[in-house]
């Protein structure tokens, strides 16, 4: 469906806008009035539905009706000051989220102005020595439970999918810069599908092989033929003759006891025939660089107490 | 004076019934699903998760439950408010099968998974489809009817009951626009924010008119003939009406405040919101008042309990929803449970207490009588009910308010105070009460399944003689 950019539509509202208001304005106006006869009760209406039904014929409540015109009121005053009537701009020139002079961009501005010197204090220094630092590190927890705990878990443990960030194993590496630089540019996981080069079975054999790299339980004739299928379909390239992974493109080392996801024959047959495509997304742009320093020192003590 | 002819009861008959029986499904589902939040390893399935069974719950309350009291009600009002029979009874035997076909159809293809993914308006294309057929069938028969009624004028209730029902076809048409690529999945006709805006058109307007103005209408019969008393101001039914008639189709920006919707058209959201506050408040005093003159009968009588309390609610609901349309409020409120809170007091409150009292009014006279088997079980519904929907809604503005509280401290870096974990560990006390609140609601609607049968079980259904129109009208 079209979107409606056309000028008309703004017309189009403003007229319907105005109709509505219009509209209560008169049907209130019209009937303001009404008077209660002398034993205290409105005439009856006239009418006699299903026997019994018939309605009196009352004023309206005065505080209701004025309760109705200040509403009135109200929202022609509201839509003179706010955008509101159609496209216009409001007296101020109000916008929520538009231009530097919006809310937003005022409301962010008195923040980084407040909390800026705050981060920056840190930012200069040494992420080792920011590690150390028990009130840095108080933040940087606090901007992880904000950012980082619907994946790696409060606890910073991780769960299927996402990297336990507390063993000191890594996928990228885990020298101070290299943590950094997974949060400011994030990481794409790229495990490409093997399913339609290596069919059920061989994908079996390969799981067999990768099980018995780690020394879990396996079959010994499949890891056999399993092995060839590694080094003919070019696993190799990336995580090595020995399985040992490359931290340079996060291929993770298939000998140790981590499983990223999981570790049952039945996972890595899958993680060999649909591949995997982990995402860590890149906070550059969100936190900037001051707030990625401490939560890059948080992540870092977490596995260097 | 009395005709040959009998009015139509059977079809109300069938959808008073179900009413209950559904009412009854809709809650415990809902039940369910608090439990769900209260321990999540209730989750056990896919097709048994809260995400799965909160749609149902949703569906279920609203359209099953609902849906069949506005069917009931409208069909038994709009004929003897016209002192003649229904307009096409067969078109209405098909809405009531159609109806529950569209009902038996959402239970089983929600916990499927299969969804629109647009909130109260999950179910797929062919349902929707189905759903369009069955509604112009219940246009043609409630228009028909009052087309053939003998009265010069449309009596109040009716206006409302129409104004539901045409609103009800344009909503769901639009809404429901999709491109289908399969029998159980389609795409929405409209892309992005615009998508969003023509969902909470319907969905605030779903609430407008499927669980206001129809219920109004509900309220403008049963309220004055259980009281016995004359409607308090014609002259405010009509305001009231025309100006929630023009106000209610604006609200529904409110729903998308702070998001990509354009600032003007979150500012005509909220102003209208704030307008809707005298036309809503209308109907309560309308309501309310047409009891003056006959206050101790609400000592006695239950189903006058039921009716006046939910009006107490709507008043509440109608005062709260305004506030919470405006963008200060709603900052806080918004994405909490505060909402949900907000919307029982309208649903259990208004929506299910004024639809109880109704239907208690109805079934004894679709059986030739005038009593439920037992008025004392009404009181006690009434009690455990009126609890049950206190302690609900007190639990989630608690609930809340605190979670919007929590999620937008900050510390003196600026980081969050409370991870939003934290908001969930601190909100299980009052989800327990909620629960609490729920089942004893639930309790209620089985009280009333018990006094049902009893009050049915061994009297012949009755069908009641046309009544001629008054002398006045002749």
């Amino acid at each position: 469906m079209a979107d409606f950019v056309s000028g008309f539509w703004n017309m189009w509202v403003m007229v319907l806008v105005a109709l509505s208001l219009l509209f209560c304005v008169f049907v209130l106006a019209s009937n303001m009035k009404g008077e209660k006869n002398e034993a205290g009760e409105a005439e009856l209406h006239g009418h006699v539905w299903d026997e019994t039904l018939c309605e009196y014929n009352n004023p309206l409540p005065r505080w209701w009706m004025y309760l109705f015109w200040i509403t009135i009121f109200f929202a022609v005053a509201y839509m003179i000051v706010f955008p509101g009537f159609g496209n216009t701009k409001g007296l101020f020139g109000w916008s929520s989220a538009h231009g530097e002079h919006s809310q937003y961009a005022r409301e962010m501005k008195a923040a980084e102005e407040k909390y800026g010197p705050i981060f920056a204090k840190y930012q200069s220094q040494d992420l080792m020595a920011v590690a150390a630092d028990p009130e840095a590190k108080a933040m940087g927890q606090r901007m992880f439970l904000t950012y980082c705990a619907q994946c790696h878990g409060s606890d910073a443990k991780g769960a299927k999918g996402f990297p336990n960030l507390t063993d000191n194993d890594w996928l990228y590496g885990g020298a101070p810069d290299t943590i950094k630089a997974s949060i400011l540019d994030g990481r794409q996981g790229m495990m490409p599908p093997f399913g339609p080069a290596v069919g059920a079975e061989g994908a079996k054999d390969l799981a067999n092989y990768v099980r018995s790299l780690s020394g879990l339980t396996h079959d010994s004739a499949r890891a056999q033929k399993g092995s060839e299928l590694f080094v003919q379909n070019g696993c190799v390239g990336c995580h090595g003759m020995d399985g040992t992974g490359n931290q340079a493109i996060g291929a993770p080392n298939l000998t140790d006891k981590t499983w990223l996801y999981g570790s049952s024959e039945a996972t890595v047959i899958e993680t060999v025939s649909n591949g995997r495509q982990g995402k860590m997304p890149a906070w550059k742009d969100f936190l900037g660089d001051a707030k990625v320093h401490l939560l890059a020192a948080y992540v870092y003590s977490l596995s260097n107490k | 004076m009395q005709s040959q002819a009998t009015y139509n009861y059977k079809v109300v008959r069938q959808f008073a019934i179900m009413t209950v029986v559904w009412g009854i499904v809709g809650m415990l589902v809902g039940v369910i699903a608090a439990a769900q939040l209260v321990w999540p390893e209730l989750n056990f399935a896919e097709w048994f998760h809260f995400g799965r069974l909160r749609p149902l719950h949703t569906n279920a309350v609203i359209f099953a439950f609902g849906g069949c009291a506005l069917f009931a009600t409208s069909y038994y009002v709009v004929q003897r408010t016209g002192h003649t029979t229904l307009f096409a009874p067969g078109l209405a035997q098909f809405t009531f099968w159609g109806w529950q076909l569209v009902i038996v159809l959402a239970a089983i293809s929600l916990p499927l998974g299969f969804t629109q993914g647009k909130e109260y308006a999950e179910l797929e294309w062919p349902i929707d489809l189905l759903i369009a057929v069955v509604w112009v069938s219940y246009a043609i028969v409630f228009f028909g009817t009052v087309a053939k009624r003998r009265t010069s004028h449309i009596y109040v209730a009716n206006w409302f009951f129409g104004a539901f029902i045409l609103t009800v076809a344009l909503l769901h048409i639009v809404n429901s626009m999709a491109i289908p690529v399969s029998l159980t999945k389609s795409y929405s006709a409209y892309a992005g924010v615009q998508d969003a805006m023509i969902q909470w058109w319907y969905g605030h307007n779903a609430v407008g008119f499927f669980l206001t103005a129809g219920f109004l209408g509900m309220m403008y019969y049963f309220v004055p003939k259980q009281a016995e008393r004359p409607v308090y101001s014609y002259r405010l039914s009509v305001v009231h009406f025309w100006a929630l008639i023009f106000t209610y189709m604006w609200a529904g920006p409110h729903h998308l405040h702070y998001t990509a919707l354009p600032d003007w058209t979150q500012s005509v959201g909220m102003v209208f919101s704030l307008i809707l506050l005298a036309p809503s408040w209308g109907g309560m005093i309308n309501g309310i008042m047409t009891l003056s003159g006959a206050w101790h009968k609400l000592r006695t009588d239950p189903i006058l309990k039921f009716l006046i309390t939910s009006l107490s609610f709507y008043g509440m609901s109608t005062f709260e929803g305004p506030m919470m349309s405006v963008k200060t409020v709603n900052a806080l409120s918004h994405y909490t449970d505060w909402t949900v809170g907000h919307v029982h007091s309208g649903a259990l409150g208004w929506v299910a207490m004024v639809s109880i009292g109704s239907i208690y009014y109805l079934l004894p006279r679709m059986y030739g009588k005038t009593e439920m088997y037992s008025t004392k079980l009404i009181t006690t519904h009434f009690w455990v009910a009126t609890i049950g929907v206190v302690l609900y809604i007190a639990s989630m503005w608690i609930a809340g308010v605190m979670q919007g509280l929590m999620w937008r401290a900050t510390n003196p870096d600026g980081t969050l105070t409370y991870s939003f974990v934290e908001s969930v560990k601190a909100s299980y006390p009052f989800w327990s009460i909620r629960l609490l609140g729920g089942v004893l609601f639930l309790g209620g609607m089985l009280i009333m399944f018990y006094n049902m049968l009893k009050t049915i079980s061994g009297h012949q259904a009755y069908d009641a003689p046309v009544v001629a129109p008054a002398a006045a009208h002749a």
